[in-house]
């Protein structure tokens, strides 16, 4: 069952002369992982601006097609009612930040919602916890560095627990280790809760592993949708632009150069070592 | 030249944000400085152009003590790229924005014309030209504020994580553009988590770790020891990761380049008469 569903998006911002999605239809299933890549400016968070209908209501502009979102047409929809199904994590932390301490932005959400006091604290610290930020409770958000930022800015949408949570680049600003374990967190929660996730990035060496539906766009379009293990091997994803990982792009280099390592194309630096190893132990 | 002699910060809130550093950065040095976050790197690179006077020691342009002299001035000599483009956009167009600098450094009109058309090409952002920045995606304002420091050609150029929202193909544009800045023997400073970037670049890198340095040698020590990086919440690049786990077979651990690595192991594969 979908839970995303786009057709025939076109879309233009105001004043803008082409449009920024130019034509995508896009089905996403109840509890998938998917990682959507593209050079910057290719249409990405415009995407990601529709799925909760930031985009037409704040952005304006023209938008043409449909976008269902938990088997709502959003169109009619209020962005409140949309939020109880999706929460966006925004590119830049300070857009979302606002309140004068980390732990009553991380409430705010789950204040509107009228929830008890006591649950409430509960989903606050769990939030907290999730994202190890627990330390930084009492203090305001806009004197945190923005890797901290980021992550109150994650830890606002996890305490809602929506069914689908949309990242746009969400640890840009943490150092790689931290990163790494913030997408351990969400991806844990994609594996145990089901909770459906997409996530924007450009680092596929961090990411790459954790999906099965990579989608790349490229001037407003989908070029590239499916298996990334597939779509990563393909050389014209290397000319839009795409970061291929390293390993994903050794395993290339040594196969055009005679030794063919003849396992499954490798994703991760772990899974390639471990497959050489087996080899040239042999 | 810089010269950082022992330098401590605090801020007003009392947190020492550096603790006593020691650095010399010579003329067309290329320099990353890499570390967790809150380890100091940004509050320290501030001190470059005079945003931030040592709370004690001394931080020497060409000479000048930081504190006896302007940050507009200082400015001249070393241009600085923020982490946050929408910190320092503000012009209504592209174009305004590149100009900007270069109408206060009192550069005349033929030459910003020129200088704003180059780096509007050089970052791609022609098609922008007349365009707000506040339209413009996260990877294109951050190219924007890129474009803006380019345009006065600044003898130092620090940069604050250059690469966060950049594709791949903006990233190695990047990368061509510090190797020719190089040729030119200017000085290149980047604070960047960007591990991947770094081993691609191979500059000389400093690791910080709470408001000291405790690691400064060549990329390929550095990055390749996982102990100290760890510590620095750093991870090992994927090359140096693959490389690591194949040192059993006793393949030296201490690569990260592709190139080098694909011969590392071609040459072990017809040991084994594998290729």
């Amino acid at each position: 069952m979908s839970v995303i569903s786009l057709s025939d998006l076109v879309y233009t911002y105001p004043g803008a002369s082409k449009p920024s999605i130019d034509g995508v239809s896009l089905n996403i299933a109840k509890g998938e992982f998917v990682l959507i890549t593209g050079p910057s400016g290719c249409g990405k968070t415009s995407l990601c601006r529709t799925f909760n209908g930031l985009i037409p209501r704040f952005y304006q502009g023209e938008l043409k097609g449909q976008v269902f979102v938990a088997g709502q047409d959003i169109a009619g929809k209020q962005t409140f009612d949309v939020a109880k199904h999706v929460g966006l994590v925004f590119q830049n932390p300070e857009n979302q930040l606002f309140a004068l301490s980390v732990e009553k932005d991380v409430a705010f959400g789950l204040e509107n919602l009228g929830m008890s006091r006591e649950e409430m604290r509960k989903r606050v610290d769990w939030a907290l916890n999730l994202v190890g930020i627990y330390d930084l409770r009492e203090r305001s958000p806009h004197e945190v560095s923005g890797g901290q930022q980021q992550r109150v800015a994650i830890a606002s949408v996890l305490a809602m627990q929506p069914e689908i949570i949309v990242l746009d680049e969400p640890t840009s600003f943490l150092d790689p280790l931290s990163a790494e374990r913030i997408f351990e967190v969400i991806y844990k929660l994609n594996q145990e809760q089901g909770i459906t996730v997409v996530l924007v990035e450009h680092r596929l060496d961090l990411t790459a592993r954790y999906t099965n539906h990579l989608i790349v766009m490229d001037k407003g379009k989908i070029c590239f949708e499916g298996n990334p293990r597939e779509i990563l091997c393909n050389e014209k994803v290397c000319q839009i632009g795409v970061g291929i990982p390293k390993a994903t792009l050794l395993y290339k280099k040594l196969k055009t150069a005679g030794f063919d390592v003849n396992s499954q194309i490798p994703l991760s630096s772990a899974e390639f070592a471990d497959q050489l190893l087996k080899v040239l132990n042999q | 030249m810089i010269t950082v002699e022992n330098v401590h910060y605090s801020y007003a809130n009392n947190v020492e944000a550096l603790k006593g550093i020691s650095l010399t950065i010579n003329d067309g040095d290329f320099i990353a400085i890499m570390g967790q976050n809150g380890a100091g790197k940004t509050t320290f690179i501030k001190h470059f152009n005079g945003l931030l006077k040592p709370s004690s020691g001394f931080v020497r342009v060409n000479g000048v003590e930081t504190t006896k002299t302007s940050v507009a001035t200082l400015a001249r000599n070393v241009g600085f790229v923020f982490q946050n483009p929408d910190n320092q956009l503000f012009s209504e167009s592209v174009e305004d924005e590149i100009a900007f600098a270069l109408k206060n450094f009192g550069f005349d009109k033929e030459t910003i014309t020129k200088r704003v058309t180059w780096a509007l090409e050089f970052l791609s952002l022609t098609q922008y030209r007349k365009t707000s920045p506040f339209l413009l995606s996260g990877g294109e304002r951050k190219r924007v504020a890129l474009a803006s420091v380019l345009a006065w050609d600044p003898e130092t150029l620090v940069l604050d994580e250059p690469t966060i929202g950049q594709d791949y193909e903006q990233k190695e544009k990047l990368r061509h553009f510090i190797l020719q800045l190089r040729t030119k023997k200017k000085t290149v400073v980047m604070v960047t988590h960007d591990v991947e970037f770094v081993a691609e670049c191979n500059p000389r890198v400093i690791l910080m770790c709470n408001g000291q340095i405790v690691a400064d040698g060549i990329a390929k020590d550095i990055l390749t020891n996982s102990k100290l990086l760890e510590e620095s919440s750093i991870v090992l690049p994927q090359i140096a990761q693959i490389f690591t786990k194949l040192s059993i077979l006793g393949l030296p651990s201490d690569i990260i380049d592709i190139d080098e690595a694909e011969n590392t192991i071609l040459t072990k594969a017809k040991e084994r008469r594998l290729k």
